[in-house]
């Protein structure tokens, strides 16, 4: 068993933070790769990105949002609980290095994978412009976090209730105008990954995006994390988790993540159910 | 002699009762029900006790055929299990799944002129006695030698590694990336041709044995092969499979409905997805299923598909009925159940609708031209043949590669050009010293018999690198 050995909430519930014991991992992980957690005998395989690591004390922190049956059952573990099994660190992490500027691109959960990587970044000498969003002020995360490692930071909500009212989109675009950016990195749901990458590509800046296709094993077995990338098949569990943003088959993905919309639809009603009754 | 004989020729093979086709064709529990004691010593006696026995030769690990047959037909089948475990560590395994029609029983002389003796099912006989009835006696261990082994891959070969070396005395860790050890004997297989209490009861064995069984280890990214020496490991093995999809390359492969047979097989097997909403893994029942390959693989994922619910499922195969490489017993099955066999077909599209889900394929008639490189006659297309098969489920199982996770961070391990390892025919050692290999990463998608083999004579040649060195 995996132990929480601490537990967080935060937008209101809505996304989860749990820190892990899983000491081997937490020596190894690097920036932009991530983990496969399995709660019980019964559960889902479900990939959930590093988002932080202490290999001294041996831990790994996972920030989710809870979407469907896995990240709700996933959210009634408590501290002292733990996962059933914990696979990783898979993937490959992100290649940082000092380009110069780098403007660091996050929307809703994909604040929680960003984060390390704008950290790295950072570390290794960047100017770091970073802009985040999510659709209100309650469902803003890690924003205190992500202010400490840039050199400058916006915030929008969709509907204006904190920061700038609007998409990151619109903030990004009035950066490329004016300043020179040498890397755009961009995490977040697949529409905003996919309207990003079609600004910096007018703009010519080359755009990282985090991609989140449906994954059983994260080995290479498989193939369901496949991605049309440049009109080639990769793998995401191998071949990324991170491409080129202006390479990648966003509708094919959108599409792919559909794929058990109906059956994730009733058991995430049938899960709220019975746990709702008790 | 000639009297003896002409007594044995009386007794016909005795048949292996099993469900009924259509019953089974809706349900996952095993289809062969297994002979009984009496059954078993009856067939057991057929069986001329040759001086030479040929069917021996067809077995990739020499199991003393004979001698354990005679030990059935006497009722002794304590004695029976104990002579097949000195060559074969998982003979409830292999009695089930051997193609024993190209292997034992194939060279069986009775076979001749009669059927074979029914080698395969007196095997699974003495192993399922044992498991259900045996006295649980473990083989007895050589004194600890204090060296440490390391497996990587838990498939039918680093569990043949492994137990090998726990007997000689060696401590033993078996790194499994899976969350459950077994191989494809887990995630493949599935369980109406190889219940999982068989698979687990296997692994249970050697954990009594002494056996250290790590999971969720993925060798090459949770930990590498140079911090398993870091860590005092004194050698390596690696059995990790031919864990690579081979995908078609044909238009609109990434449509939903679309998988290939690794993925299919994992949700149903190991994630359970048959018993899904019970399980949380879902995946797509089809009504209209086609599965492209005429192996093992796709005879185990039509059949499946069959159990979910199909009701059209259709096997495409571009070669024809001699071609199919599946085992004779799986062919005949899956056409019991209904299963039909489109052969000499390739597709060539798939197509889907707006939801991004398939909903038929694209198809072309071949004929069978000139023999290729592999000596079998070369497919080639009909010109204006093409049709449309309707399918909202396709698997593709058209063989498997070599996945370069672990090998690509170690270049001083040596790969042929498809990617498998290199690595000496009769030890099992990899150009890497300190470490071998065997199982499908060397051979390319094989048997659970040949993996076993390989495992058993790199266990060899480990245990005397142990002692004398490189
Ligand atoms: C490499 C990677 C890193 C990720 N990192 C994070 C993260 O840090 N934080 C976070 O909140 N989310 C992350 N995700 C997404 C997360 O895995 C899904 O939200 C989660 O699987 C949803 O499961 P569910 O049962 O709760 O929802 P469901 O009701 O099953 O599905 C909701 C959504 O999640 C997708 N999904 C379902 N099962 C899987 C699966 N096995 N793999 C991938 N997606 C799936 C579905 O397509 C659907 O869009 C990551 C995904 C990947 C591939
Ligand atoms: C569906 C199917 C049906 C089959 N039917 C038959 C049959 O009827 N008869 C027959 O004889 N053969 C059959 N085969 C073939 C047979 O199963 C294989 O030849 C055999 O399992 C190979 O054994 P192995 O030990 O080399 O590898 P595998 O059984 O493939 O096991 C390898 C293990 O290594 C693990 N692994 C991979 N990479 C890593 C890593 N980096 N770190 C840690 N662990 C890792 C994998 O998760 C896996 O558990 C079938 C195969 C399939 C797929
Ligand atoms: S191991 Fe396989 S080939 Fe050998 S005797 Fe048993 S069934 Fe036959
Ligand atoms: S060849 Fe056939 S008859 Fe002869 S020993 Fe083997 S199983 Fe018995
Ligand atoms: S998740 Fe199976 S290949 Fe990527």
């Amino acid at each position: 068993m995996f132990k929480i050995v601490k537990r967080a909430e935060m937008a209101g519930g809505t996304v989860i933070e749990n820190k892990i014991e899983a000491p081997r991992i937490a020596a190894k992980a690097k920036p932009g790769q991530f983990v496969i957690l399995k709660a019980d005998e019964t559960g889902e395989r479900i990939p959930l990105t590093i988002s932080d690591i202490d290999p001294e004390k041996g831990t790994i922190t996972v920030i989710y949002m809870v979407v469907g049956k896995s990240t709700e059952l996933f959210k009634t573990l408590k501290e002292g609980d733990g996962y059933q099994d914990v696979i990783g660190p898979l993937g490959k992490p992100t290649h940082v290095e000092k380009l110069g500027t780098v403007v660091c691109v996050g929307g809703g959960t994909g604040v929680a994978v960003l984060y390390p990587i704008t950290r790295a970044f950072k570390e290794a000498g960047n100017k770091v412009v970073s802009i985040i969003g999510a659709r209100n002020k309650d469902l803003l995360i890690l924003e205190d976090k992500m202010k400490a490692v840039s050199d400058e930071f916006h915030v929008c909500t969709d509907d204006g209730s904190y920061g700038r009212k609007g998409f990151v989109t619109e903030v990004l675009k009035e950066i490329l105008q004016k300043d020179t950016v040498d890397l755009a990195v961009a995490i977040g749901p697949v529409p905003m990954m996919k309207f990003v990458s079609a600004i910096t590509k007018d703009f010519n800046v080359k755009t990282l995006v985090s991609l989140n296709p449906i994954m059983i094993d994260g080995t290479g077995m498989c193939g369901g994390c496949r991605v049309s990338v440049g009109g080639k098949t990769q793998f995401a569990c191998v071949d990324g988790p991170e491409f080129d943003g202006h390479q990648v088959d966003f509708d094919n993905l959108s599409s792919r993540l559909r794929a058990y919309a109906e059956d994730e639809r009733k058991a995430h009603e049938a899960f709220c159910r019975v746990h709702d009754a008790k | 002699m000639t009297q003896e004989k002409t007594k044995t020729e009386k007794i016909p093979r005795q048949p292996m009762p099993e469900q009924p086709p259509e019953v089974r064709r809706r349900n996952f529990d095993e289809v062969p029900l297994g002979y009984d004691a009496e059954t078993a010593a009856k067939e057991a006696q057929r069986c001329l006790q040759c001086k030479k026995p040929a069917c021996v030769t067809g077995c990739p690990v020499e199991v003393d055929i004979p001698g354990f047959i005679k030990h059935v037909a006497d009722g002794d089948f304590k004695t029976a299990i104990r002579l097949i475990w000195e060559k074969n560590a998982l003979p409830a395994v292999c009695g089930r799944v051997c193609p024993q029609e190209i292997q034992c029983e194939g060279l069986c002389i009775v076979g001749k002129k009669d059927s074979p003796i029914a080698i395969g099912n007196l095997e699974r006989f003495v192993a399922d006695t044992e498991r259900l009835q045996g006295t649980g006696d473990l083989p007895a261990k050589a004194p600890a030698t204090g060296k440490r082994v390391a497996v990587v891959g838990s498939g039918p070969s680093g569990l043949t590694v492994a137990g090998d070396l726990l007997l000689k005395g060696h401590s033993v860790t078996l790194m499994e990336a899976f969350h459950k050890p077994g191989g494809v004997l887990i995630y493949g297989i599935p369980e109406f041709r190889l219940p999982k209490d068989i698979v687990a009861s296997e692994v249970a064995t050697l954990e009594k044995l002494g056996l250290e069984i790590k999971c969720n280890t993925v060798v090459g990214r949770t930990v590498s092969l140079d911090e398993l020496f870091e860590e005092g490991f004194d050698a390596v093995y690696i059995g990790v499979g031919a864990g690579l999809p081979v995908f078609l390359n044909i238009p609109g492969e990434n449509l939903n409905g679309i998988y290939s047979a690794n993925e299919y097989l994992t949700r149903a097997n190991l994630m359970k997805g048959y018993l899904y909403p019970k399980y949380d893994t879902p995946l797509v029942r089809g009504k209209n299923v086609a599965v492209i390959g005429a192996g093992n693989v796709a005879m185990d994922s039509a059949r499946t598909a069959m159990r979910l619910g199909a009701e059209n499922v259709r096997i495409v195969y571009r070669r024809s009925r001699t071609e199919m490489p599946a085992r004779a017993a799986e062919i005949h099955h899956a056409e019991e159940e209904g299963i039909e066999m489109y052969l000499l077909t390739a597709p060539i599209e798939f197509i889907g609708d707006d939801s991004g889900h398939v909903t038929a394929m694209k198809c072309l008639k071949m004929e069978l031209g000139e023999p290729d490189a592999s000596g079998r006659r070369r497919p080639v297309p009909i010109e204006g043949s093409e049709f449309t098969l309707d399918c909202d489920l396709a698997v593709i199982a058209v063989g498997a590669g070599a996945n370069p996770l672990l090998t690509q961070s170690n270049p001083e391990i040596s790969l042929n050009k498809w990617g498998y390892i290199t690595a000496d025919p009769e030890t099992g050692k990899t150009t890497k010293k300190g470490v071998w290999a065997g199982g499908d990463i060397v051979t390319g998608s094989a048997t659970v018999i040949l993996a076993m083999g390989a495992g058993r004579k790199a266990a060899d040649s480990i245990h005397d690198y142990l002692k004398l060195g490189w």
